[in-house]
């Protein structure tokens, strides 16, 4: 019988969902609850009405598992469209306060909603589903552990409405990047327990001799937001059918330890994860091996030796011990090297192929990525040097620069993989359109450059003004002053998130149309030989 | 001694000396003669993946 012990499963956690409302200690765990009642509900429903009492078919375990990372590939681009868009509504909310809409669309509830949404809706399923992906074809074998695949995507899924709902009813435990309140911190713990059985396990039964280097970079981030996402939400509810916990440290050390996962979220889920994508899609979609595995190597083992320290450098001049200020300071500078390395060691991959950047939009796209990577591993490093940090901390310069590491190289890197995957898991001969790419391609790149640069202008003029005195000692601005001369920056900002969202909405359509297996009549991007001259 | 400073001084002696001469291992051990031959066969991985 097909999916008899999965609406067991289902039926008995909507019964617990509607027994948390009704003993609900505040009313945000109430509502919460709800939320959790419904979404669990329609789910066991979709679950009956495709039951099936026919013995199952035995899988063929030849065949790679491909359905998981379809339905991933989907699940990244609507979040894409989802987080993005609720990006460019924060930026105008900011630009213009009376968008405000209070209690659940104000702009305190809407940011986690928008970090969250990008972060872990896009990026991690783009993580999941490339991670699937590349470990079944570089392992040649099939994902391990059956439908624990399912498990993993849609218990994601869950974990990511209950994080969203949850800002949205004002549930927060005010911990950056880690919102989710305790109950939805538990269970993302077994979610990724889960992925990690899956993805080891396939790793263990793999026919190929030598583990890829994408998959060790994939290890690595699996493994470690497992140790950052555990140790960071350590925490005592103060009811278990309440929405409050209160953290188990407090004073510095609660500050190193959120910034110890605050910044390890940065290297190992956007950096340590995303290179994976890096390792395998580029030197797939240009068609030749990587530049130098040996430099990969290398560039794996001082990364996850190297980035694991430098998170202090996200409290400088704060009541952090100077030592431990200047130990993560010197180890952001010290992750100059291994990041460049990659960075050259993506590049070079083109090398002997260069073309394809004039003909292959998708090449560019990727290649764009791992400049911006370059790019944002240059600017980080130097705004964690303390002289440089007491200008652009808390500043609009560090919103910048995050954008333009997220959007630039992990944004780029994860659509030019949903470009290559998607043609591919339907058995599509191509896009629906490669010219289409080449638009988003632009907006996209368009769109990071006005948003890196009205931040930079409107970072460092903020940082100026804020530091300005005047002959007597006085502070020359107020701070109202500040906010109110970075209205036009922040106009400008959302002009370049909107040019971003189209882009990705474009991107939609295309994806949209190749799954259905429509193919666009167009030009090819390839480009037309020009006739040879007989010469005179 | 506390349990802080016993760990804080195990982390600043042995354990970093530790990992230290593990990434140098690293290191000297991908780079050793011979290793590019392998390492070659290793970047053509993903080429050889059409069926598990």
């Amino acid at each position: 019988m097909r999916y008899g012990t999965e609406i067991a499963w289902m039926t008995l956690a909507t019964f617990l969902a509607l027994l948390g409302a009704g003993f609900a200690a505040d009313a945000p765990f109430r509502a919460h609850m709800w939320v959790l009642f419904a979404v669990l509900a329609i789910g066991t429903i979709v679950l009956l009405r495709n039951v099936s009492f026919e013995p199952e078919q035995p899988v063929d375990q030849s065949a790679y598992m491909d359905g998981p990372i379809r339905y991933g590939a989907i699940a990244t681009v609507f979040w894409a469209v989802v987080g993005l868009l609720v990006g460019v509504v924060i930026a105008l909310q900011l630009a213009f306060p009376d968008l405000n809409l209070e209690p659940w669309f104000n702009f305190g509830r809407m940011r986690p909603l928008h970090t969250s949404a990008v972060i872990f809706a896009f990026g991690g399923n783009a993580l999941i589903a490339t991670s699937f992906y590349v470990v079944q074809r570089t392992c040649r074998a099939r994902l391990f552990g059956g439908n624990l695949a399912w498990y993993v995507f849609w218990g994601y899924q869950l974990f990511i409405v209950m994080a969203a709902t949850g800002y949205l009813l004002g549930i927060t435990q005010s911990r950056e990047y880690a919102e989710p309140e305790w109950y939805i911190d538990l269970f993302l713990t077994v979610v990724w327990v889960a992925y990690l059985a899956v993805f080891l396990g396939t790793i263990l039964k793999r026919k190929e001799p030598h583990i890829y280097v994408a998959n060790w970079f994939y290890l690595s981030f699996i493994v470690t937001i497992a140790m950052l996402h555990v140790v960071n939400n350590l925490a005592v509810p103060t009811s278990f059918v309440g929405s409050k916990s209160y953290s188990l440290f407090s004073g510095v050390q609660d500050a190193l330890t959120q910034w110890w996962y605050g910044h390890n979220a940065v290297g190992f889920f956007l950096t340590a994860g995303f290179l994976g994508m890096m390792y395998y899609f580029i030197p797939k979609q240009v068609n030749r091996p990587v530049y130098s595995y040996r430099l990969s190597i290398i560039h794996f083992w001082s990364l996850i030796f190297m980035y694991i320290w430098a998170g202090p450098h996200h409290l400088h001049y704060t009541a952090l011990p100077d030592w431990a200020q200047t130990l993560g300071m010197v180890f952001s500078i010290m992750l100059w090297m291994p990041s460049w390395g990659g960075m050259i060691n993506g590049l070079m991959t083109l090398s002997g192929a260069w073309d394809k950047l004039r003909t292959d939009p998708i090449v560019r796209m990727m290649v764009t990525a791992v400049a911006f990577y370059g790019m944002a591993t240059f600017e980080g490093p130097m705004m964690s040097i303390k002289a440089v940090n007491s200008l652009s901390h808390y500043t609009d310069w560090t919103i910048g620069h995050v954008h333009s590491g997220a959007l630039g190289w992990n944004g780029l890197i994860s659509f030019g993989a949903v470009y290559f995957m998607v043609p591919r898991l339907w058995n599509r001969e191509r896009l629906y359109s490669v010219r289409m790419v080449n638009w988003h391609f632009w907006l996209a790149t368009l769109g990071i450059v006005i948003y890196a640069a009205s931040m930079w202008v409107s970072g460092i003029m903020q940082g100026l003004m804020w530091r300005e005195y005047d002959e007597q000692g006085f502070l020359v601005y107020s701070f109202a002053e500040s906010v109110a001369a970075m209205h036009p920056y922040y106009v400008m900002r959302a002009l370049g998130g909107a040019l971003y969202l189209s882009g990705v909405v474009i991107m939609a359509w295309n994806i949209l149309m190749t799954i259905r297996g429509y193919q666009r009549e167009e030009v090819p991007t390839t480009g037309t030989t020009p006739a040879l001259q007989p010469a005179e | 001694m506390e349990t802080y400073t016993a760990m804080r001084h195990f982390a600043d002696s042995w354990g970093l000396l530790g990992m230290t001469v593990f990434f140098i291992g690293v290191v000297l051990f991908t780079l050793r003669p011979g290793s590019k031959q392998h390492a070659d066969a290793a970047a053509r991985i993903p080429f050889e993946d059409d069926k598990p």
